[in-house]
């Protein structure tokens, strides 16, 4: 009999993105369709309203991720869902589908951790082998490497998140959430000139922007009234800070960890100016820079497929009665049993 | 000499001795031993004598502004710091020269391992304890020393600590993060960088930070509130599991 190439449908919710993936087990996305919950300017996402927009989308997107890939549900192996972490009610969407198709389809599920799909995501997609991951989105900022089994996190935000600092200081703005408040930061800041003294906190290999965000939420709105700064200088000089933070502490990881290559994954991962900084740094080191761009950066289902088909591949499964979800799930909780064998073949 | 030494003044009469001998300074050849996150260094010789050369570069990837700024920021608080350790009795290298523009520093040569790689070497050929015990209290005194002395390291890393071939004695090094504080918040902090480091590197090698911690609190005046505050830090990363 020929061997059946496995394929897994993946659904992620986790924050204000509902997306369905449809992947095969060497990483070929036959689909991968999502929908973005936008707010008007100057609102954040709540969990209710996001949860609704969920519910609303989350059926043609399957059809249509069916339909794209060609793939009928009797093909499909397994059904990999966001596990954790992220907002509660928004994970609660994926995790009710997954079980009633489970049922319906007599399929097994998966349950997926959110960080890891990112990293097996980014890894797959731009073939970096063993880098040192940064891991910057709206509620994340870690700085991660592979060892001993796990994927342990070296630094990481001790506050708010990179991406929520950069949301929040939109809201400020009042610009807009098309197609994300980050994307419109970055393309102000492009035409800011002015570099504007910020806060700088590294704690040792970790970072704080809550206090970078409170000085800039306090000090904007005058410095605008009285001309000193456009509000292109205050994104510039705010994206400056920051990455040059972010930059800084996984240069440290690297040197603590001996690591050459560096990959960028989650949704500030897009950020080219983020992207330009870190390209720098890595090739001062002799390193190279991995990143995606935004259809994999940002939350998709197919990430959250392939991190579960390669969880099934080696035999893991989260029964019915496990399949919950939760807002609090960290990284080195999951035990990579993957990257053993990937290490064992070595 | 070694009691004045940290002092600004003595180092730029120091400096203008080197001027004179800088033909011989020259001669010496810089080699390359480590590329780090923020500098560079060789080792060479100074004044006939082996020495170590670190030299902040200036970070390409950051605004001229902020770059100006952290750099000098940081050499300067590595010079003080460094000396400032020394005064409190825990040993780093002996500074020699301050220069604040090629921002470098050098300092003495300091022969033996880094405890990383004793470590790293425990993990793969099994942990001698009596050694293991010996580290561990020697590197909870000398955190100790410092945060009764109001200085904090700010980088606590197996790889800033060296153990010295000759005497068997902890060096410190790398105080470019190290910074004046009396609150237990900094001092909690740096205890839990180190921790993390441990955590993330050296797993296999059991509890050290139990045994580090032990040693802190029987050499610190002021462990309590550091210690409890150690707690609080420990809650603070996301999306941590919590009871209750």
């Amino acid at each position: 009999m020929k061997e059946k190439k496995l394929i897994a449908l993946g659904f992620e919710g986790s924050a204000n993105k509902i997306g369905v993936g449809v992947v095969a087990l060497d990483g070929t996305i036959l689909s991968n369709p999502r929908h973005t919950y936008i707010t008007p300017p100057g609102h954040g996402f709540l969990p209710r309203e996001t949860a609704q927009h969920h519910h609303q989308h989350v059926l043609p997107l399957i059809k249509s991720a069916l339909e794209t890939a060609g793939v009928t549900p009797d093909e499909i192996d397994c059904l990999c869902y966001t596990k954790g972490p992220g907002m509660g009610a928004p994970l609660q969407v994926a995790a009710v589908v997954v079980r009633v198709l489970s049922q319906l389809w007599k399929k097994p599920i998966v349950g997926v951790n959110h960080c890891v799909a990112h990293i097996e995501m980014g890894r797959i997609v731009t073939g970096a082998d063993d880098p040192v991951v940064l891991y910057v989105s709206g509620g994340n900022t870690q700085v991660i490497a592979y060892s001993e089994g796990r994927y342990r996190i070296f630094g990481e935000t001790i506050d708010i998140a990179v991406g929520n600092c950069l949301d929040r200081f939109a809201r400020v703005l009042t610009l807009s959430n098309d197609p994300s408040p980050g994307y419109n930061i970055e393309q102000l800041a492009k035409k800011g000139e002015k570099f504007i003294e910020l806060p700088y906190v590294v704690k040792g290999m970790d970072v704080s922007f809550s206090g970078i965000l409170s000085y800039i939420e306090a000090t904007a709105e005058e410095k605008l009234k009285n001309n000193e700064c456009t509000p292109a200088d205050l994104c510039f000089s705010l994206q400056e800070t920051l990455f040059a933070m972010l930059v800084e502490i996984t240069e440290r990881a690297m040197a603590h960890c001996d690591k050459k290559n560096v990959l960028i994954v989650g949704g500030v991962g897009c950020n080219e100016r983020l992207q330009q900084m870190m390209q720098i740094m890595c090739s001062e080191r002799g390193g190279k820079l991995f990143a995606t761009d935004d259809r994999y950066c940002i939350d998709n289902g197919a990430m959250i497929a392939y991190t579960g088909l390669l969880e099934y591949a080696n035999g893991a499964s989260t029964p019915m009665e496990e399949s919950t979800f939760t807002q609090r799930f960290r990284t080195d909780e999951v035990l990579a049993t993957w990257r053993e064998k990937e290490s064992a073949k070595v | 000499m070694r009691r004045t030494v940290g002092r600004f003044e003595l180092i730029i009469l120091l400096e203008e001795i080197i001027m004179e001998t800088d033909s011989e300074v020259k001669e010496s050849s810089l080699i390359l031993i480590k590329q780090g996150a923020e500098a560079r260094v060789f080792e060479t010789s100074f004044v006939g004598k082996r020495c170590i050369v670190k030299e902040r570069f200036s970070k390409k990837y950051r605004h001229p502004i902020l770059d100006t700024k952290l750099t000098l920021k940081r050499l300067n608080a590595e010079a003080r710091c460094m000396s400032k350790a020394r005064k409190l009795g825990v040993l780093t290298p002996l500074l020699y020269v301050v220069d604040a523009i090629s921002h470098s520093l050098t300092f003495e040569y300091v022969e033996g391992a880094s405890v990383k790689d004793v470590l790293l070497d425990f993990g793969l050929h099994g942990i001698v304890e009596e050694r293991m015990n010996d580290i561990a209290i020697q590197i909870g005194r000398a955190i100790s020393k410092l945060h009764d002395g109001g200085l904090v390291h700010g980088d606590l890393t197996t790889s800033n600590m060296l153990i010295c071939k000759d005497t068997n004695r902890l060096v410190l090094i790398d105080f470019g993060l190290s910074f004046t504080s009396t609150l237990p918040e900094d001092k909690a902090v740096d205890l839990y960088v180190l921790e993390r480091a441990l955590l993330s590197m050296h797993s296999s090698c059991g509890n050290v930070m139990e045994k580090i911690l032990a040693a802190y609190r029987k050499s610190s005046k002021q462990w309590c509130s550091t210690l409890n505050k150690l707690a609080q830090v420990r809650q603070r990363g996301r999306k941590r599991t919590m009871v209750g």
